[in-house]
């Protein structure tokens, strides 16, 4: 080997080094924030803290029952609006528009793409602004979870339109065409054909939704309201459990609690990728994508 | 599709069919909030079917909210503005307590007394640094809350006679509570909370070397007390009228005293 | 018309109404929020509005200066703390590292993209926060841009090293195979071939980054101070200005938004727009970058 060549090669030896470094701080640091919440939180689990309500006020004191209904509510809210709006757009943009040499259609179909790829880079306090002006005051849902829901649906309709249209896309044109060619119309292809053939990538599209749901707090900080008690009605104020971390972390000293309910939405979060990982295993062994 | 559009029809009536409760909504004051839970709570157990649901936002929201009717009633920690008479005109508060504003420092401040200059002078920056109120060699570190809050307003106008502002340097928080834990948590702060917020965790300073308790304010010694009040928007309902009633009554004005603040009325 | 027809007919009419609902939300939101912050902009004038400094809304004074500078140099922290480690560590996982580290890394740094970010705000807030109190400086009080910086650094990370990640995986290994042949060590193949290759996806691997980070709000609220003021450097040297306390424009509509009315809260409404006007220049700007890279770099 020359001397140019041994250079070379302790200088590439130097640099691998550093992105060795670098790779690992970069897990160690990012390991430090959630392995800190779990080492102080989950000590703090107990049948006690899952099965009580906070009391509210200043002392921290209660576990999270009601933060943990109030969000189950709110997802269910959230996606019973979001996932049938965003993939029956889905489904138009790519099984009409998408097809149309109507120039109408196509002008449509680029519109809406700019629209969706403008809303997904918009920050969720926006939503929140929206939301609460929209549905809080000028539709007088007051802080409540059917503000929160509708705020919430803005803020998923696109990660659900773009998914869903990923899905409708990957379902191999021969389908359709076999489906046609049978005599079933546009619909019944639609229905029997594309359909089934995308579920698992809707599914993916949901469950992003859910746990985008599941970690949003600035939107639901203006939209909810923050009451602490189990909601009793679709106009009920009520706490999520991201937003319960806020409010024990900023008003309470208990951030032993706050760092066991970050706890719990860690490990739900870990929960959500498992399912889209699954999800998205079954999708690449169907052989549906590419 | 059918199924699922039936499916998604009946579980909208099911949550619509619960929406329409004996419910008595209260938005606004943060300060307001905590009292008007154990007022709301003790209501519920003497008026079965009722439920009282109360969210913060702050008294401008409070006052707001009952205006254009999204709430039943608004929580206001401050006197109701001309502006907001004037936009909203059927506005009728009622008094349902008092309460004092309690100067708050971590425990590793040693100063416990100031005059209501050394304070506005805290607060404006003037004075930046505790050795010149007779404290340690340390900066102090404002925290104090947001334009709208109704504490905020009240302080402004009892300690700083509107004329001076809040320095810009302050650290700002979005409630009571949040002013409670960061002035605790960080050495060398003053901040300001409602009465009812002090635990064992802040230091409530003397004023013009009067302590601040229930007692001073009651008597008119302690010189920062402001009103609390809730706001219907003109006669309040039935519904909304049985619990103002159990407010104001001993039952209710007992529990204003427990919270620790200054009750209106008799109590039992 | 058959009743299949009719039943054909009907769906493709529900499906294009859900499709127009949908672009009529993203239309609705940009409208109303626009029309909300108009008398912001009227009475306040856009360009008081920009550049003044104070921001009293009890003496009718409406700059958002400190907010801007707040937010712009809370992310100029985060992307000098973060980006370098990002892109070296999306590098590495791409490269250098053994199959075994990818496999267990990926995910892991997939799962911590989706971490709420209220639990970053919580770890800032119980562990920087007090961590920087203990720099001793004029004025600090641990609160301000410096905590703020490390919690946005440690929340772009994992984004900006999963999406460039993948942008240099996706450099096809034609690219690497003939610079090796061609006698390059494996350094000189990623410098010179496969990061210009990848260049765009990197690209878009920042901006999706510098999007986070100027549209974070409650991690922010948390350990950011809120003050409303222009950042300083309270008199010591030029890095202090980082130990100052600020607050973003994302955090001035989360925490006056409930407080507001009036033509205060038509201001908020305006700082909306502002953001939002921030972001997509970010965005349009990587666009533009983009477009001539991928004219300019590929072969």
């Amino acid at each position: 080997m020359t001397a140019g060549g041994a250079r070379r090669t302790a200088w590439q030896n130097c640099v691998f080094a550093l992105f060795w470094l670098s790779g690992i701080t970069a897990m160690a640091v990012m390991l430090a924030v959630v392995g800190y919440v779990m080492v102080k939180g989950i000590p703090e689990f107990s049948i006690d803290f899952f099965t009580t309500s906070p009391r509210g006020g200043l002392s921290g004191e209660g576990g999270i029952a009601s933060t943990i209904v109030t969000t189950a509510y709110l997802v269910v809210m959230t996606m019973a609006i979001a996932a049938p709006l965003g993939t029956a757009a889905g489904i138009y943009l790519v099984e009409y528009a998408g097809n149309s040499r109507n120039r109408v259609a196509t002008a449509f179909l680029k519109l809406s793409r700019f629209g969706i790829e403008t809303l997904a880079g918009v920050p969720s306090i926006i939503f929140g602004l929206f939301g609460y002006a929209l549905f809080v005051t000028a539709m007088h849902f007051g802080f409540s979870l059917l503000s929160a829901a509708l705020a919430g649906a803005c803020l998923v309709l696109p990660v659900v339109v773009r998914t869903a249209e990923e899905a409708f896309k990957s379902v191999p044109d021969a389908y359709r065409e076999a489906s046609l060619s049978l005599g079933a119309t546009r619909w019944e292809t639609i229905w029997k054909v594309v359909l089934p053939s995308a579920t698992p990538g809707l599914t993916t599209g949901i469950i992003l939704g859910v746990g985008r749901i599941l970690s949003e707090t600035a939107v639901f900080y203006v939209t909810l309201g923050g009451s602490c008690r189990t909601p009793t009605s679709i106009f009920s104020s009520g706490r999520t459990m991201a937003l319960h971390v806020y409010y024990l972390a900023m008003e309470t000293r208990a951030f032993d609690k706050a760092m066991a309910t970050g706890a719990v939405l860690v490990i739900l979060i870990i929960f959500v990728n498992l399912a889209i990982n699954a999800v998205s295993k079954r999708l690449s062994a169907g052989g549906n994508r590419s | 599709m059918n199924r699922t559009m039936a499916c998604l029809t009946a579980m909208a009536l099911c949550i619509c069919s619960l929406a329409f409760a004996e419910k008595i909504t209260v938005a606004g004051s943060t300060t307001v909030q905590p009292l008007a839970e154990k007022l709301a709570l003790a209501y519920e157990s003497v008026a079965p079917g009722v439920t009282v649901e109360i969210t913060g936002g702050g008294s401008s929201v409070g006052v707001t909210s009952v205006g254009n009717g999204s709430v039943d009633l608004g929580a206001c920690s401050r006197d109701v503005t001309q502006a907001e008479f004037e936009r909203f005109p059927g506005l009728e508060a009622l008094c349902i307590a008092r309460d004092g504003i309690a100067i708050i420092v971590g425990p590793e401040v040693s100063v416990t007394n100031l005059s209501k200059s050394q304070v506005r002078d805290i607060f404006t920056g003037d004075i930046s640094n505790w050795s010149e109120v007779g404290g340690p060699d340390e900066a102090i570190v404002l925290v104090s809350r947001e334009e709208g809050s109704g504490t905020r307003s009240a302080f402004e106008n009892i300690v700083l006679a509107d004329a001076a502002l809040i320095s810009g340097a302050a650290v700002l928080q979005p409630s009571n509570g949040a002013v409670v834990t960061t002035v605790s948590t960080t050495p060398y702060s003053i901040g300001y909370v409602s009465f009812g917020y002090l635990n064992e965790s802040v230091t409530a300073l003397s004023v013009n070397g009067v302590a601040a308790t229930v007692e001073n304010a009651q008597a008119a010694r302690y010189p920062i007390v402001r009103p609390l009040l809730l706001v219907a928007a003109g006669d309040a309902s039935p519904l909304v009228q049985g619990w103002l009633d159990f407010i104001m009554s001993p039952a209710g004005q007992s529990i204003v005293e427990a919270e620790g603040y200054l009750p209106v009325g008799p109590v039992e | 018309m058959t009743r299949k027809g009719i039943i054909d007919e009907a769906m493709r009419v529900v499906l294009l109404c859900a499709g127009l609902a949908s672009l009529s939300i993203v239309v609705l939101i940009g409208l109303f929020i626009l029309r909300e912050s108009l008398p912001a902009f009227h009475e306040i004038g856009v360009w008081n509005l920009l550049s003044g400094k104070e921001w009293r809304p009890g003496q009718g004074q409406f700059g958002l200066l400190p907010m801007i500078a707040g937010s712009g140099l809370v992310t100029l922290g985060a992307i000098c703390l973060g980006l370098p480690l990002a892109l070296c560590c999306g590098i590495f996982l791409a490269e250098i590292a053994p199959t075994w580290i990818r496999v267990v890394v990926r995910p892991s740094i997939e799962l911590l993209a989706g971490i709420p970010s209220v639990v970053y705000g919580l770890f800032g807030l119980v562990v920087l926060v007090p961590a920087v109190r203990q720099i001793d400086y004029p004025g600090n009080a641990g609160f301000g841009l410096l905590s703020a910086s490390i919690v946005l650094a440690v929340m772009i990370l994992p984004t900006i090293a999963s999406v460039s990640e993948v942008a240099i995986r996706s450099v096809p290994d034609e690219y690497r195979q003939g610079a090796l042949a061609l006698g390059s060590t494996r350094w000189e193949m990623i410098r010179r071939v496969v990061l210009p290759a990848a260049r765009s996806g990197i690209l878009s691997a920042v901006v999706l980054g510098l999007g986070r980070a100027l549209g974070e709000t409650i991690a922010m609220i948390m350990v950011i101070g809120n003050s409303v003021m222009m950042p300083t450097t309270m008199g010591g040297p030029l890095p202090g200005i980082f130990l100052s306390r600020a607050r973003t424009l994302t955090g001035n509509i989360a925490v006056e938004m409930s407080y507001a009315t009036g033509l205060h809260s038509s201001a908020l409404f305006a700082t909306g727009v502002v953001l939002f006007v921030l972001i997509m220049i970010v965005n349009s700007a990587a666009r533009a970058l983009m477009s001539r890279n991928v004219r300019g770099g590929r072969p």
